[in-house]
C-alpha cells in the first residue's frame, strides 16, 4: 500500500459487494420465488435483474426474494419498494421486459403502469 | 468481484465452531452445488455474533434471516425452501425467551436492541480472513488519517479528549499510558496486545480476534506511530487456536498490501508484528509477568514503577493494552474524539463488552454503553435467568472482582461504580447465579483458581491465599467456626495491601464481596450446619417423602452405595451413614419424593 | 498430533534431530525458549529429562532455566499423555451449571483422578482452565475437539466414541 488513494479504490471495490448486507432504505427489487414463480421462469428473470444490476453499476438496489403471494396465474411476479412508496408488483415479467422495468422504474421513476398488477380489478 | 444475490454468514467462532459450524459449511457449500445455486448464493465464515449458545448460526442476507441451532440434517431442507422456493424455514428461526412468534429479523430481536457496537462492530459482519472485506468497512482509514494527518502527539491527545480507559481491568486511561511512552527516551519502544484472556467466563478478546482481527493489527499499527515504536508482539493464549489461526492469516495479509512492514502509505513509518503464545499460567495476564513470558523466561510479576512505559519489554519503553482496548481505536480516530465521549458515563466513555454466561436464557457476547444497568443486562439482553428462577448474583471481574447481589441490580455499570460497590470491570466476564448457586462455594472456587494460579514469588499470595482457602474449604465441609469469618477479612486485607502484583492484591475480592452481600450464607454453614443453596455436599441429607413415595424401588436400584432399602410397594429410606450423597435417586425418582436439604 | 510411541521404524527422523531443526529455525530470536518447547512438545507429546537436557546444552543454557519454565507453564507436560486427552472446563460458567459433576463422573467411568492417565494409556484426564465457550457450558475436549452442554448421563457416550479410535 503506498498511497491513500490506493485504499480507496480497493474499498470502493469491495463495498459493492459487501452493501447487500446492510439494511438501508433502499430501494428493493422482490423476486417471487414460489414453486410456481419458479416454473413459470423466476430463476431466469432473478438472473436478468442481477445482470442488469451488474451492467448498470447499480449497487444500492437489494435484490431478494420471497414466497408466492398467491397470484400464480400472473407469475412470474417482481416487486420493487421504494422507501416511502407503496410497493409495486410487476406480472408476468419476462428476462427481456427485466431492462426496462429498471430503466424506467427505479432509474427514471416512471412505473410502467400496463404491467402492473392491477388489484382492483 | 462476483455479483451475488444472496450471503449467507455462518459464524465459525470458538462457540459455534464447537457446535460443528465446519462440517455444515462444507455441507452447506454442497448442497447449494448440488442445485446449481453456487454462483447466486455466497457462502460467508465469519466471526462471533455473541450468540453463542444458540450456535450454529446463520445469517441470510439481504433478508437478515436468523437462523440457529442448525444441523446437517436440515441443510437439504433450508436451501430447498429458503434459496430454491424463497419461504423462510420457521422452525430453524430463534425463539426469543417467553415469546410465541420466531423473530425473524436478525435486529429486532431484543438481544440486539440494547446493544451499541464498536468493538465487535464487524464481528458478525465480515469476513475475517479477507482483508478486503474489513477495508470496505472503512478499514485501515484510521491508520492513513493518522500517517496523513496527524502527529504522534496529536493522536495521544484525542486518545485522551476521548477517555478511552484500558479495557483489561483496571481502567487505566489509555491516552496517559501512550504519553508516558511517547516522552520516555529509548531508541528502541515496543507495542505489546494482551490476548492472554484468562479470567474463567471471560471470551470478549477471543471473539474480536477472530472476527475482525485486522481492527487489532491496525490500533497496534497507530499505537506504533504515537509512541515512536516499529515492533508489535501480540501475546495470546494457547488454548485459542482458531484465533491464532485467523490472526496470522491477518497479519500475512496486510504485509501483502503493505498495511505492515517498511514504509507504510510511503509516509516513512516501518511496523511489524510478532505473535507469541502463552503456555497457560493466569499471571501472565498481568502485564509485567506478560512482559517476562514474552522474553522467553518464567512468567512472574516484578514490582512497579518502573512501569512499562519507562522500562518494559527487554528494558525498552513499552505499552501494553488489551485486545478490546485496541478494537475501540481505529473508531476513535475515524469519528472523532467528541463522538465516542458523548457515549457512555462522565468518567467511563465508550462501551463495553461482556461475556454473559451462566444462569442465563441467552448467553453470549454482548457490546453495551458504560453506564448500563445489570437489569437491561440480565433481563432485557440475557433474556432471564434460567428456568424463570429467583436472580441471586452476577459476578463480574472474574477472579479479581466481586459479587453484585440483587438490589444492585439498578446500578449504572461502570468503572467507578464497580469499585464502589466492592467489585470490578475487569475483562468484562458477568456470569450469572441463581438460586442454586452457593455463594461461600464460588468464592471457594475463585479461591482455589488464584491459590492455582499464584506464581509463589510473594509470601502474602502464596501463603494467605492458601489459608483462606483452607478456611472456606473448612466452612463449606461444615466444620467453620465463628472466628472463621474474623481471620478470613483479617488476611482479606493484609493480602489486599501486601501482595506483589494485581493477581495478589484482588484476590481476596471474591470472599469480601461475598462476605459483604451473603454474609447470611456463611453463617447458615457455620452456625446451622446448612447449604442454603443446596450445593455443599457435606451439609446435605436426603429424604424420601413417604407421602410420595410409591415404593417403585427405581432409588434403590440405582443407588450404588445401596444406601436406600424398602420393601416394593411402602416407603423406602434412605441410610444417611451409607449416602454419598450423588443424587442419583432423586434424579431418578418420577414422583419427586426425594428431596435433599 | 505427534508421535510419542518411538518405535524406531528407522524412518521416522530421531527426536534428537528434531530438536536441532527446530532450535535451528528459532536462531537469533530474543526469547524463543518457549516457542521452541511449544513446537518441541506439539511433536513429542511431552518433555522428559532428557529432552530438557538436550535443549539446555544446544541452547546454552543452564537445565535449570528450562525446567523452571516447563515447571512454571501448565501447558507443558513431563509426563506422556494418554491417546486420548480429556480436558474438563473448569471455568466459572462450566462450573456453575454442574462441570463438577461431570468431572466426578468421568473419574468413576475411567478409574482414575484427575491429572492421571487410565492404566491402558487411553485416556488422560485433565481439568483446564475456561476455553471460552461458555455458550455451551458445561464443556469437555477430548483431543481438542468440544463436546458441549453436557449432562452427567452422556458422560459415558463421549468416552465410548473416543474407545477404540486410534
Amino acid at each position: 500500500m503506498r498511497s491513500l488513494e490506493e485504499l480507496k479504490n480497493l474499498k470502493a471495490k469491495t463495498e459493492k459487494g459487501l452493501s447487500l448486507r446492510e439494511d438501508t432504505g433502499k430501494p428493493t427489487i422482490t423476486v417471487h420465488m414460489g414453486t410456481c414463480g419458479i416454473a413459470n421462469g423466476a430463476r431466469t428473470v432473478l438472473n436478468a435483474v442481477l445482470s442488469e444490476l451488474q451492467a448498470r453499476n447499480l449497487t444500492d438496489i437489494h435484490v431478494t426474494q420471497t414466497g408466492c403471494p398467491g397470484l400464480c396465474y400472473l407469475e412470474p411476479l417482481v416487486t420493487i419498494t421504494e422507501p416511502g412508496k407503496n410497493p409495486f408488483v410487476y406480472s408476468k415479467v419476462s428476462s427481456e421486459n427485466v431492462k426496462k422495468i429498471i430503466v424506467e422504474h427505479l432509474i427514471n421513476g416512471r412505473p410502467i403502469t400496463e404491467w402492473l398488477v392491477n388489484l382492483e380489478k | 468481484m462476483e455479483f451475488y444475490r444472496s450471503h449467507v454468514l455462518v459464524c465459525t467462532g470458538t462457540g459455534c465452531t464447537s457446535s460443528d459450524s465446519r462440517l455444515l459449511i462444507s455441507g452447506l457449500r454442497k448442497e447449494l452445488k448440488d442445485r446449481g445455486l453456487e454462483k447466486e448464493i455466497q457462502v460467508i465464515e465469519t466471526g462471533c455474533f455473541g450468540f453463542c449458545n444458540l450456535g450454529p448460526i446463520m445469517v441470510v442476507y439481504p433478508e437478515g434471516v436468523f437462523y440457529c441451532r442448525v444441523k446437517e440434517a436440515d441443510l437439504k431442507e433450508l436451501v430447498e425452501e429458503h434459496f430454491v422456493k424463497g419461504r423462510v424455514v420457521q422452525r430453524l428461526l430463534y425463539r426469543e425467551p417467553g415469546a410465541t412468534v420466531k423473530t425473524q429479523e436478525f435486529n429486532n430481536i431484543e438481544f440486539f436492541k440494547h446493544q451499541k457496537r464498536i468493538a465487535l462492530a464487524n464481528c458478525g459482519i465480515i469476513n475475517p480472513e479477507k482483508i478486503e472485506e474489513y477495508i470496505a468497512r472503512d478499514g485501515y482509514f484510521a491508520l492513513a488519517k493518522v500517517l496523513h494527518e496527524m502527529t504522534p502527539a496529536g493522536v495521544i491527545e484525542e486518545l485522551k479528549k476521548a477517555g478511552l480507559r484500558g479495557r483489561g481491568g483496571g481502567g487505566f486511561p489509555t491516552g496517559m499510558k501512550w504519553d508516558f511512552a511517547y516522552k520516555a527516551k529509548g531508541d528502541q519502544k515496543y507495542v505489546v496486545c494482551n490476548a492472554d484472556e484468562g479470567d474463567p467466563g471471560a471470551f470478549m478478546d477471543r471473539s474480536v480476534l477472530e472476527g475482525d482481527p485486522h481492527a487489532v493489527i491496525e490500533a497496534m499499527a497507530i499505537a506504533g506511530y504515537a509512541i515512536g515504536a516499529n515492533q508489535g508482539f501480540i501475546y495470546v493464549r494457547a488454548e485459542y487456536p482458531i484465533a491464532v489461526e485467523r490472526l496470522q492469516l491477518a497479519i500475512q495479509q496486510a504485509h501483502d498490501l503493505g498495511l505492515l512492514g517498511k514504509n507504510i502509505f510511503g509516509m516513512g513509518f516501518d511496523f511489524d508484528l510478532d505473535i507469541r503464545l502463552g503456555a497457560g499460567a493466569f499471571v501472565c495476564g498481568e502485564e509485567t509477568a506478560l512482559l517476562t513470558s514474552i522474553e522467553g523466561k518464567r512468567g512472574e510479576p516484578r514490582p512497579r514503577p518502573p512501569f512499562p512505559a519507562n522500562s518494559g519489554l527487554w528494558g525498552k519503553p513499552t505499552i501494553i493494552n488489551n485486545v478490546e482496548t485496541y478494537a475501540n481505536v481505529p473508531h476513535i480516530i475515524r469519528n472523532g474524539w467528541e463522538w465516542f465521549a458523548s457515549i457512555g458515563t462522565e468518567k467511563s466513555k465508550g462501551t463495553k463488552v461482556f461475556a454473559l454466561a451462566g444462569k442465563i436464557k441467552n448467553t453470549g457476547l454482548i457490546e453495551v454503553p458504560m453506564g448500563t444497568t445489570l437489569r437491561t443486562i440480565v433481563y432485557d439482553i440475557g433474556g432471564g435467568i434460567l428456568n424463570d428462577k429467583k436472580f441471586k448474583a452476577a459476578q463480574t471481574g472474574g477472579p479479581s472482582g466481586g459479587c453484585l447481589s440483587a438490589e444492585l441490580l439498578d446500578t449504572p455499570i461502570d468503572y467507578d461504580n464497580l469499585i464502589a460497590v466492592g467489585s470490578m470491570m475487569g475483562s468484562g466476564g458477568l456470569i450469572v447465579m441463581d438460586e442454586d448457586t452457593c455463594m461461600v462455594d464460588i468464592a471457594r472456587f475463585f479461591l482455589e483458581f488464584t491459590q492455582d494460579e499464584s506464581c509463589g514469588k510473594c509470601p502474602p499470595c502464596r501463603i494467605g491465599t492458601k489459608r483462606m482457602l483452607e478456611i472456606l474449604t473448612r466452612i463449606t465441609e461444615g466444620k467453620g467456626t465463628p472466628e472463621d469469618l474474623n481471620n478470613l477479612e483479617i488476611l482479606a486485607k493484609t493480602i489486599k495491601s501486601a501482595a506483589l502484583c494485581g493477581l495478589g492484591q484482588t484476590a481476596p475480592n471474591p470472599v469480601l464481596s461475598t462476605l459483604r452481600y451473603f454474609r447470611h450464607e456463611y453463617e447458615a454453614h457455620i452456625y446451622d450446619k446448612k447449604c442454603p443453596a443446596g450445593v455443599c455436599k457435606a451439609l446435605l441429607s436426603y429424604q424420601i417423602d413417604p407421602e410420595k413415595c410409591r415404593g417403585c424401588g427405581l432409588c434403590a436400584r440405582n443407588c450404588p452405595t445401596k444406601a436406600i432399602s424398602g420393601k416394593i410397594k411402602e416407603t423406602f429410606v434412605i441410610d444417611a451413614e451409607k449416602c454419598i450423597k450423588c443424587g442419583a435417586c432423586m434424579e431418578k425418582c418420577k414422583f419427586g419424593a426425594i428431596s435433599k436439604g | 498430533m505427534g508421535c510419542a510411541c518411538q518405535c524406531g521404524s528407522g524412518q521416522k527422523e530421531d527426536k534428537f534431530e528434531f530438536i536441532d531443526r527446530v532450535i535451528e529455525r528459532y536462531k537469533g530470536q530474543e526469547g524463543s525458549m518457549i516457542p521452541i518447547l511449544h513446537s518441541i512438545q506439539q511433536k513429542l507429546g511431552y518433555l522428559p529429562e532428557d529432552v530438557q537436557a538436550y535443549i539446555a546444552e544446544k541452547m546454552e543454557v543452564p537445565l535449570s532455566e528450562i525446567y523452571g519454565i516447563v515447571s512454571f507453564y501448565t501447558l507443558f507436560s513431563t509426563q506422556p499423555k494418554g491417546k486420548h486427552k480429556i480436558s474438563v472446563c473448569m471455568g466459572t460458567a462450566c462450573y456453575v451449571r454442574g462441570a463438577g459433576l461431570i468431572l466426578d463422573e468421568l473419574e468413576k467411568e475411567l478409574g482414575i483422578r484427575v491429572g492421571e492417565t487410565t492404566k491402558d494409556g487411553s485416556f488422560t484426564l485433565e481439568a483446564c482452565r475456561c476455553l471460552g465457550a461458555c455458550g455451551l457450558a458445561p464443556v469437555l475436549t477430548v483431543d481438542g475437539r468440544v463436546h458441549g452442554r453436557l449432562t452427567v448421563d452422556e458422560v459415558d457416550q463421549v468416552i465410548a466414541e473416543y474407545k477404540d479410535k486410534e
